[in-house]
């Protein structure tokens, strides 16, 4: 959900990098050097689940799994996709430098918003309340940056209505799809490694 | 393994110093963003293309990177000539073709491929770990740039382990299909991904403490900078600002 450079206004750029450069300095100053390995980790994770294509009806879909970093990382979310974003950017060229501050924070700020919507449930006792609390966590991640990614294409210029609207409808099956990937992932983790889930 | 594919060569870029290189290519991409002349913007196009053949890199890879970038703005093209208002110069049906939507979606497509093209010659023409150093060196902050040694190191780790996971549920004759079981599996997948690898990441930080480790990276080949890199440098931003002025 990468958008290209070269595409957006000036204002929603600078707003961008500026709300960007932000959190990311506030989710530094949060994280502390113990914990420095597991936002690696979970970066490198978030950089290799965008590799993995998974078949959805007659095309194939990346991974995008912030619900589930956000959930894992709380504040950390925010420089760990930037970092992978960043690396993106220079192994493969997807999204370039002066979109790198617009693209955390689609991607960013939806991981924040599931870690505080779900942090404590997704910890829950019952595994039923678990997994639905999971695919709504995975399914609003995407639709939080399908929205955002929306916005920002809007806000570049009205022409781009009709391509922000498309992009939310191309992602909702994506939603479901993340949504049944993060309940099974979240399921599985809770089952064989509980103590990962703990921030 | 995740190959820096554009990183290995004896070119002129390969060999600049990547915090030259940094800062012209942040300076060029924010120019060429912002800026709608066509005079410019053709000037633009010829430093990244002029760049990419000074750095004397593989056209197959570089034509698969931009057939990539330029998919999405095919996306554009299908739709802002009819969606942008201004002349217009053509009907097709009930839709409207207008002058003013193509010449935007022309003005993206150059900017993007400009500042993609740029990139290439000018970052990834280092490796991963050289331009982190660089960022080091430009006053990062200390947290991040370690943070992007760790994930880099770990993202080289992470993707072979999944190859590993994923040739082993082929060996079990899985195929991936529109399905609950396909999903299933590749959650786990992620799932097992983040158990050995956290296990992992234990491991290595536990080493790292054994070994005297303070949250503090020490750097022991140091850039050497010349002036005839800093000449280079000064080129290249002036030519930069002159696209700019040009009318």
């Amino acid at each position: 959900m990468h958008i290209s450079e070269g595409i957006l206004s000036a204002p929603v750029l600078i707003t961008g990098v500026s709300l960007t450069a932000t959190a990311v300095g506030y989710g530094l100053k949060k994280m502390d050097y113990k914990q420095m390995p597991k936002v690696a980790i979970l970066s490198s994770v978030f950089f290799v689940a965008s590799l993995i294509h998974v078949p959805l009806g007659p095309s194939s879909v990346h991974l995008i799994l912030n619900g589930v970093t956000g959930v894992l990382l709380g504040w950390s979310a925010f420089p760990a996709i930037l970092v992978a974003l960043a690396l993106q950017g220079v192994l493969f060229q997807f999204g370039g430098i002066t979109t790198l501050g617009v693209n955390t924070f689609n991607m960013a700020l939806p991981a924040i918003i599931c870690f505080y919507l779900f942090n404590r449930g997704v910890r829950s006792e019952n595994n039923f309340i678990v997994l639905i609390l999971a695919f709504v966590c995975g399914f609003l991640a995407v639709l939080l940056s399908g929205v955002m990614v929306a916005a920002a294409l809007v806000f570049t210029g009205e022409p781009f209505i009709q391509a922000a609207k498309l992009v939310i409808i191309a992602h909702l099956p994506v939603m479901i799809l993340e949504g049944v990937l993060t309940a099974f992932c979240i399921g599985f983790l809770r089952k064989v490694r509980p103590e990962i889930l703990n921030v | 393994m995740i190959k820096e594919k554009f990183s290995e060569g004896d070119s002129f870029f390969h060999k600049l110093d990547p915090r030259v290189k940094i800062i012209v290519a942040l300076f060029f991409s924010v120019i060429v963003a912002v800026t709608d002349k066509y005079t410019s913007l053709s000037g633009g196009l010829l430093f990244a293309v002029g760049a990419v053949a000074v750095a004397r890199l593989r056209t197959k890879e570089i034509v698969s990177r931009l057939l990539v970038v330029n998919s999405f703005i095919f996306f554009l093209w299908l739709m802002l000539p009819f969606t942008f208002p201004g002349k217009n110069i053509y009907t097709l049906g009930s839709l409207n073709i207008s002058q003013e939507g193509i010449k935007y979606a022309f003005l993206i497509t150059i900017k993007s491929n400009s500042i993609i093209l740029a990139g290439i010659a000018l970052l990834s023409t280092s490796s991963i770990f050289n331009l982190v150093h660089a960022l080091r060196h430009l006053h990062f902050p200390d947290k991040l740039t370690q943070l992007f040694f760790f994930t880099y190191r770990y993202t080289q780790t992470i993707h072979s382990e999944y190859i590993r996971l994923n040739n082993a549920i082929k060996i079990r004759g899985f195929k991936a299909r529109t399905n609950f079981h396909t999903y299933r599996t590749y959650a786990y997948l992620v799932g097992m991904m983040l158990v050995r690898s956290y296990d992992r990441s234990k491991r290595v930080y536990n080493a790292m403490l054994c070994r005297g480790f303070k949250g503090k990276f020490w750097t022991l080949n140091h850039f050497v900078f010349k002036k005839s890199e800093l000449i280079t440098g000064i080129m290249m931003i002036s030519y930069i600002i002159g696209l700019v002025l040009l009318p």
